[in-house]
Formats: C-alpha cells, structure tokens, sequence
C-alpha cells in the first residue's frame, strides 16, 4: 500500500510546467485551499508552493573574478570602493563580505557607529550599474609581474560575480527585546531600555524553510528566485540545526535550519540586493529569496499550509542574556501576535518591530509564481536533502 | 501664532542696523536667537525663530528683506526615498510619534509627514538609509 494518496514526482510536475498547466499559489494562498480542501484535496489540486524571504543576512558576500590585465598580477589585497575583499585564492579572484565595513569608516568609535558603506553596498552599487573603484595590491611573481592595479570597474567589466550566501532563510529566529536600563543598537536592531520593544525578523507562514520543515524537497539543486535571478540551495546552511526542538506540527521553536545559496549576480536585479546599514553594529545586506516547493504528496501540503499562529518564537534578552552566552529565554509569542504590532510581555504591552519586509517577500512570492506559471521556471530536483539531524 | 526658524545674512553694511529689535517694535513679533555670528568680512549671520500673528510675520520679514537682509527658511523635514525604502518596519522601534508605523495586514511601512516630529532617529535607524533630512523648500509664505 502506497504511504500517500496523492503521489507526483519532479518530473510530473515539471512537465506540467513546460505544458503551462501547473497550478502555482504562495505559501499564504495555501493556508485557505488546505483549510477548504483538505491536504488530500489541496495535494491533487497544487502542485507548487511559492516561499519568500527578504530580510538583511549577514552571511553573505561575493565571489569576483575581475579578470586579468596586463601586466598579469596576483592580486593578494583588493579593495571595492575602499571596502577590503578577501583575496588569498587564485590570481584575481576574491570574497567581498557584505558585512565589511569601508576601510575609514570609524565603526562603533562614535557610538553608536552608522556604517553608511560596507561590502553589501558595493555588490548593490555594482548591481544598480554604478562605478566601482576596484584598487589591487601584489608582491609580483615571474608569472604575474604587476604590483598595483587601480581602476574604474562596472558589474559588467567584472568576468565573473557569484552571490554566495553561507547562511539564508533561517528556520525561525529569535525575538529580542532588551532588558537593560539602557538603550542598545544590536543585529536586531535598535531595542529599547526595559523591553520597549520587541524586534523580530522572519516573513512567518511564507517563510521557506516553514513551509518544508523537515527539508523534504530542499536540498543541493534546488532551483530558487535569488536576488531577482536564478540561485540555487548548494549545502546545508552555517549553523544548520535539524535537532532543535519542534511542535507537534515539525515547527522549530528555537533557531533551526539553513540553506547555503548560490546565483549569478549578473542576473540579479538592485532591487533584491539591497546594502544595509545596522546603527550600532555594521553593514550587512538583505537578499531576496523565493524558494518553490513541489507538493509531491498531502504531507507536503500539510506543510506548507503552516501559518503564523503555528509558529512559536521565543523571547530572548539582548541586553544581558545574548552577550554573555546565557542560553535562556522569556517565554513564547506566535509570529501572529508578533505581526500584530503588539504583545504581551511581563504584564505590559510591547510594541514588535519587524526587521524582514513581509510586503517584499510576498512580491517576491508572486514574482516565482509567475516565473514558474509563464516562463517555465521548472523545479531542480536535489541530489539530496539538507540533514534531518 | 505663527513661528518659523529663519536663517538671516547681513552683508557688511546691514549689519550695524537694529533691525531685530525693530521687528519686535514695529511688528509685534517675538524672536528668540539660536545662533549669531560675525564672519571676518563683516557679513553676519544669524538663526532665529520668529514668532506672531501670520500677518505680522509677513511684514516682518518684509521689511527685514527691504533692509537688504537675505530671509532664508531654516526649518528642516524628514523625507522618505521611496526607492530606498523597503518597508521592512526597523525604523518603527524608533520613531515617537507613530508617523512612521505599519499598515496591517499589508505590512507596509506608512510614513505620515503630518505626525512627525522632526526628532531624525528614523534617519540612523533605517536600514537603507531612505529617511533623508532636508530643508522645506517651500517658500515661506504659503
């Protein structure tokens, strides 16, 4: 006996694609067909669930080629708009980090720092078809004599440019509030003396990793909306944690799964690949991602029916607890009560801030949709799937 | 009760007049200096909030610009670059007037010009930098 009533597999679906007869929703469209269907019901109507996220993510960055000149050089220090990249690999390529700050930026010496330029702006700049200053240094070998190189470089120019993102579309976060006396700048944004505030940073029941919480049909190959072009999931994500703690419906409660992603940057659009600027902590850069997930059977449908009143997040102090590695927290809010605008917190009522644009992300979720519906966007399936723990 | 914050330039000549405390004589205008200094080629420069009656204000300035005296608008707004702005709601932990607050359920960032107070910690806060302080360029009479 079959374990599923409705069985599909990738190639079914994809040939569903290409004869334009797929029928695509967002992650939110399939919360109501599952209620009215029922899983079974949505499972042989739906085929794929559109996710999205768009949110600063700081494990991220670049890999650049920017080609040879002549003289050769070896380039061992390179600079994009005086914001240092990696360069100990191969003659001229390197690592731009998104979080690098400008070399004469003054970071946190006046407090709190406003880290106006980072290495997240440069691949943004780059993106929007700006100039970028690229300057190169070298030691000089036989084979690349050049000890210098300074030059005017658009996206163009550049030979190759890989987004690579160690860590994206985490699996649940942290809510963060601050318990201190005094007011604090932190990756979760500016938080208020005794919990004034509660930031958050998740798009919720559109969330990939939500909608697929056992990394079923996510793994190395899947095909993803990155940056407003085509990426891929190519590992698991920098602290990729299978073993958190679930709810009865497979949803993490603390910080969970990760996805490593991969894409073109010459395909990508400025838009989704927007440089930020944390007062107080750095620079980072907030990356669209939308992930498909097939429905290849009514489990699937199930789960990408989660919607944010399913999803619990834990309350955690930045003000003392984070900073000094004490693993405690406050207690659980939905993402429902957090998108609200209001919760609930020691007897009083906190006012949440959001850090991840949900408007973003669902234009992001219909913009897959669309891709997958007219412009035969087909599914990658995975060589394998992210680890279960 | 009309106030606005002028930013005034004397040249060399205008600025041994009294035309300050004329304003107060003749216009029934109360002013209050932020800032008055003297430059090495004499031209002074002074920020003062002028304060009355819409009409009195009107002439004051008048006749400050009849002297000779260059009347510039000092007072600032907070604009939001639309481009910029990616609605993701940081700028809300921050702001104390509720200009800047989410639109539910869209979770869009909604930006109420009438609410704002001017207090600029949206413009740090925000993650794109999309909150901008800038002069009202209005002309000061409208």
């Amino acid at each position: 006996m079959a374990k599923f009533k409705v069985n599909k597999t990738y190639k079914e679906i994809n040939d569903k694609i290409r004869s334009g007869d797929v029928v695509v929703v967002t992650a939110e469209e399939m919360i109501d067909i599952v209620k009215d269907k029922g899983p079974v019901g949505a499972a042989k109507h739906v085929d794929v669930v559109t996710t999205a996220t768009f949110a600063p993510m700081c494990s991220s960055g670049a890999f650049i080629n920017i080609g040879q000149s002549v003289p050769t050089i070896k380039t061992s220090k390179v600079w994009f708009n005086n914001v240092p990249a990696y360069a100990g690999l191969a003659a001229v390529d390197c690592y731009l980090g998104a979080t690098e700050p400008c070399e004469d930026d003054p970071l946190n010496k006046v407090w709190p720092g406003e880290f106006n330029y980072g290495g997240g702006h440069v691949i943004h700049d780059l993106l929007a078809g700006k100039k970028v200053h690229l300057k190169a240094k070298s030691y000089g070998t036989s084979c690349y004599p050049n000890k210098e190189l300074e030059k005017d470089v658009k996206l163009a120019d550049l030979r190759q440019a890989t987004l690579c993102n160690p860590r994206n579309g985490y699996q649940n976060y942290n809510c963060a509030v601050n318990l201190t006396g005094k007011t604090i700048y932190t990756y979760m944004g500016t938080l208020k003396p005794k919990a004034g505030n509660a930031n958050y940073s998740t798009s919720g029941q559109l969330s990939p990793l939500f909608n697929d919480p056992y990394y079923k049909t996510i793994g190395l190959g899947t095909r993803i909306f990155l940056g407003g072009g085509e990426g891929y999931v190519t590992w698991h994500g920098t602290q990729h944690n299978p073993s958190a703690e679930r709810t009865e419906k497979g949803i993490p409660k603390t910080p969970a799964g990760t996805i490593w992603v991969m894409g073109d940057i010459k395909q990508m659009k400025p838009e989704w690949v927007v440089g930020v600027s944390i007062l107080g902590y750095g620079n980072s850069l907030a990356v669209g991602m939308g992930v498909p997930i097939p429905i290849l059977n009514e489990e699937m449908a199930q789960f990408t029916a989660v919607s944010d009143e399913d999803i619990p997040v834990q309350i955690v102090d930045y003000g003392n607890d984070y900073p000094n590695g004490i693993n405690k927290n406050y207690g659980y809010v939905t993402y429902d009560e957090l998108k609200g605008g209001m919760i609930r917190f020691k007897g009083k009522d906190t006012p949440t801030v959001p850090l991840s644009s949900v408007s973003k992300a669902r234009e992001i979720a219909e913009i897959l949709k669309k891709w997958i519906k007219q412009e035969k966007f087909t599914l990658g399936e995975p060589q394998f799937t992210l680890p279960v723990g | 009760m009309y106030s606005k914050l002028l930013i005034l330039h004397f040249s060399g000549k205008e600025v041994e007049k009294p035309v300050v405390s004329n304003l107060t004589r003749y216009y029934d205008l109360s002013f209050n200096i932020h800032k008055a200094t003297i430059l090495p080629r004499r031209e002074g420069i002074m920020v003062l909030e002028l304060s009355g009656s819409k009409k009195n204000f009107k002439s004051g300035v008048q006749y400050l610009k009849d002297q000779g005296v260059i009347v510039k608008n000092a007072s600032q707004e907070v604009t939001r670059d639309e481009k910029k702005c990616i609605h993701c709601g940081a700028c809300t932990a921050v702001c104390p007037t509720h200009a800047l607050a989410i639109k539910r359920p869209e979770m869009f960032v909604i930006f109420d010009k009438k609410k704002c107070s001017v207090c600029e910690l949206c413009i740090r806060t925000c993650l794109t930098r999309a909150m901008k302080i800038q002069p009202i360029s209005e002309t000061l009479f409208e």
